[in-house]
């Protein structure tokens, strides 16, 4: 270690004085947290002491700064990377104990992992090689030089994505029109896709609102929860079709939108984002209270499942007069032809939310929806109506809510309003921020890792918070305005795209 | 003169509480005519266009628009729809383009009335019918024209935000000439401009005048603008109208020399304030 000081231009005296100060910081973090413990002893609650893991966090603290100083120092990447690996099995080894807590006092988890089988050690080595790889390359070896070539590069992938946006559009869309083909047996695999799919088209359509209007909607699952109880009380009341109840359910959403919108959509930036919210909360307390006919806490269950386009039927016991969609077809009854198809619908109306938005913007409409989201009195002194601009961003943005909503109820077959609480709209609402506000595609991506990542790794669920607030902390600091934050123009006259993103990017 | 009236003021009175903004002022502005209302800070110039274009209403007082189909009444409008149907545009004391979206989208955007009209309120644009087409296709070409009369067709594609501050002006004028009025209302469109640019901008304004036959209503404190275009001149000191003319009579209007420079009987401090300030009450 010593060797690789001698080119430091600090003196070391300095760099023990950093290190033991950052040692002192995660003694006195960890010593409360980590350190202290109550256990339940038959003689009552005892405190008992967790020096190892104390120590390991100060340990790792001290190691990591330790990179960070030579990184400072711009000395030998190897090293670097080293220390980096050795910071992240010490806080891996942190966790594991911290979670199972009987055999703390056993020699190192990754060490034990190496020697009990040559699969796990294998997976050791892996995670080592992986953590070393990353904190390798990610290094900078020279300081200001590196730095211009990592904007350049990341420049150079703005402009890949930005100028084949169509292209990983179609890539995208294929992928999920074969994704059964895929996971065709697999329900649960099926089943997350449905989940994430649904909201996708949330996000795409809060994304009308929120996106392309620049209005805050935080109430947005008002319209998901009336499109969903529209098509159950249709249903059970009137024996109404899903097919048919579909577009009605989004008209219903839609003029919920313009009557909340008209007394509403004088109000600006914060002062409508809490109407809204207290507008979502009264659809809430009306579907609690109103028991006759919401069934009130209860829900509504055993919701009618929709039929193969009223062709046939998907049970595995048919009503009279109707035929099975495998007799249709002539295949084996599978339950997972309903799913199968479930999924298809989702992703069918989705498809049309995202066209009709594509669409949209390329419309009069659509630029006075982000003119009006730039500046208002402009738009007014233009004679744009901003109260009807507004309110057919409303209406639409609570439409494609409501398909989703009337989705919903019948792929659960059970409704209640536990699930349209405020939660759900700030997930949605997350999802639409974290895509980068007014982008298609990166609504896509912050619906599979809000949605997707948390189903797919339950395993992780004790730290799901934890890698959410990491998450957070790494999206403001990298990508403060989205993951895919850019506004591609509606129309070019001499110039094309790519032309356009070069340009702006110089 | 009366029957080439095209924007009539009578009696104009705004209050914002107890403090008159606008003090019964009434005047005429001529089609084919610039005219300039010029006047010291806070002399109500702003509020006349607020009220002319809707963002006020107005305490007292009748607006007519003497439109080539009949006169309207412009008090009586509701904010919006002042430049939609009565066609008086407007830009800003402080540029407000769209800073996010390019040049040409802002010029399109102006056009939003007739292409909303083409595209059955986007049905038929859903579903892009030739009518719809038809109707982009001349937007932009009307957003290309104009392009090319202020100079910025080689940056149609640039966030409006990007350009440089002079040509972010002529980008304004422009955007309020895409929503073919018949009056077009000037706030400082001179403010900060250079000699050059504001050169280019006098040109600009009479084309708009003599070409397209634009009445305009110009705020400006830049004389030589106002001085070099103007047909006409109102000025306006504590909302009350203390001169009305052409330029030169203006020029030499002892009332106006008094509002800008002040009067010396003004200037001489009453003797028991002046020995308050310990200043000689004698001296100036």
């Amino acid at each position: 270690m010593s060797s690789a000081f001698a080119s430091s231009r600090t003196n070391g005296s300095e760099i023990v004085k950093e290190l033991a100060f950052f040692a002192v910081v995660a003694l006195l973090m960890s010593v409360m947290i980590l350190g202290v413990e109550t256990v339940d002893r038959p003689t009552g609650l005892e405190l008992a002491v967790r020096w190892d893991l104390v120590l390991l966090a100060i340990g790792s603290t001290v190691v990591g700064r330790l990179a960070l100083i030579i990184r400072r120092e711009s000395i030998s990447r190897l090293v670097q990377a080293v220390l980096i690996t050795i910071t992240a099995v010490a806080v891996f080894e942190m966790f594991v104990r911290f979670r199972d807590m009987d055999d703390r006092w056993a020699s190192p988890v990754s060490f034990d992992m190496a020697l009990s089988s040559a699969v796990s050690s294998v997976v050791a080595l892996a995670f080592i090689a992986i953590v070393f790889a990353i904190a390798y390359f990610s290094m900078k070896e020279k300081g200001v030089v590196e730095v211009e070539e990592s904007e350049k590069l990341s420049s150079k992938i703005q402009l890949a994505y930005r100028s084949n946006t169509k292209k990983i559009g179609l890539v995208g869309i294929i992928f999920f029109i074969i994704f059964p083909f895929i996971f065709g047996e697999n329900r649960s695999a099926i089943d997350l896709a449905t989940l994430v799919m649904i909201y996708i088209m949330l996000g795409w359509g809060l994304n009308i609102v929120v996106g392309l209007a620049g209005l805050l909607d935080l109430g947005y699952v008002a319209f998901y929860a009336v499109g969903a109880y529209s098509y159950a009380l249709l249903s059970q009341n009137f024996d109404l079709s899903f097919w048919l109840c579909l577009p009605l359910a989004g008209i219903f959403a839609a003029s919920f939108g313009i009557i909340l919108g008209f007394p509403v959509l004088r109000l600006r930036g914060d002062y409508l984002a809490i109407v809204t919210l207290g507008f979502g909360e009264i659809i809430r307390v009306v579907l609690i209270n109103w028991y006759d006919l919401t069934g009130g806490p209860d829900g509504i269950s055993s919701i009618e499942r929709p039929s193969f386009f009223g062709l046939a039927d998907f049970s595995r016991r048919v009503p009279e007069g109707t035929i099975g969609f495998n007799e249709l077809f002539g295949m084996e009854y599978s339950s997972m032809h309903r799913l199968i198809f479930l999924y298809y619908l989702i992703l069918a109306l989705a498809l049309v939310t995202n066209f009709v938005t594509m669409r949209l913007r390329k419309l009069p409409i659509g630029r006075a929806w982000e003119a009006l989201r730039e500046d208002e009195i402009a738009c007014r002194s233009l004679g744009i109506n901003p109260t009807n601009t507004k309110l057919s961003a409303f209406a639409i943005g609570a439409m494609f809510g409501g398909f989703a909503g009337a989705f919903f109820a019948t792929r659960q077959g059970f409704i209640s309003p536990e699930s349209f609480t405020f939660l759900e709209s700030a997930v949605i609402l997350a999802i639409v921020v974290l895509g980068g506000m007014g982008s298609q595609i990166g609504v896509v991506l912050a619906a599979i890792v809000m949605i997707g990542f948390p189903e797919m790794f339950r395993e992780l669920a004790e730290y799901r918070m934890l890698i959410f607030g990491a998450g957070i902390v790494a999206i403001m600091l990298w990508r403060p305005r989205g993951l895919l934050s850019f506004r591609d123009p509606t129309i070019l006259l001499n110039m094309s795209q790519k032309e356009k993103v070069a340009g702006e990017l110089k | 003169m009366t029957d080439n009236k095209l924007l009539e003021v009578e009696h104009l009175t705004m209050r914002f509480g107890g403090l008159v903004a606008i003090d019964n002022l009434s005047f005429t502005a001529n089609k084919r005519e610039i005219t300039a209302i010029i006047g010291p800070n806070g002399a109500g110039k702003t509020t006349v266009f607020n009220c002319l274009t809707g963002f006020y209403v107005p305490t007292e007082g009748r607006l007519t628009l003497h439109a080539d189909d009949g006169p309207r009444l412009l008090e009586r409008t509701e904010g919006f729809r002042i430049p939609r149907n009565n066609g008086v545009a407007r830009t800003f004391q402080n540029i407000r383009l769209f800073t996010g979206m390019t040049v040409l989208e802002n010029l399109i955007v102006a056009q939003h009335n007739r292409l909303m009209e083409a595209s059955a309120f986007s049905i038929a644009g859903l579903f892009n019918l030739g009518r719809y087409s038809r109707a982009e296709k001349a937007a932009i070409e009307k957003a290309e024209f104009w392009l090319n009369k202020v100079g910025l067709y080689d940056q149609a594609d640039w966030n409006a935000g990007n350009l440089p501050y002079g040509s972010q002006r002529r980008l304004e004028i422009a955007r309020a000439m895409c929503t073919d009025p018949s009056l077009l209302c000037l706030d400082e469109p001179a403010a900060g401009l250079n000699p050059r640019e504001s050169a280019e901008l006098n040109v600009l304004l009479q084309s708009i005048r003599d070409d397209q036959g634009v009445g305009c209503l110009l705020i400006e404190h830049d004389m030589s603008v106002v001085m070099q275009i103007s047909d006409h001149v109102i000025v306006l000191d504590y909302g009350r109208k203390i001169a009305d003319g052409n330029p030169e009579a203006v020029k030499n209007d002892p009332a106006v020399i008094r509002a800008y420079l002040g009067e010396d009987e003004d200037d001489e401090l009453p003797p028991e304030v002046a020995a308050d300030l310990n200043v000689d009450p004698n001296a100036h």
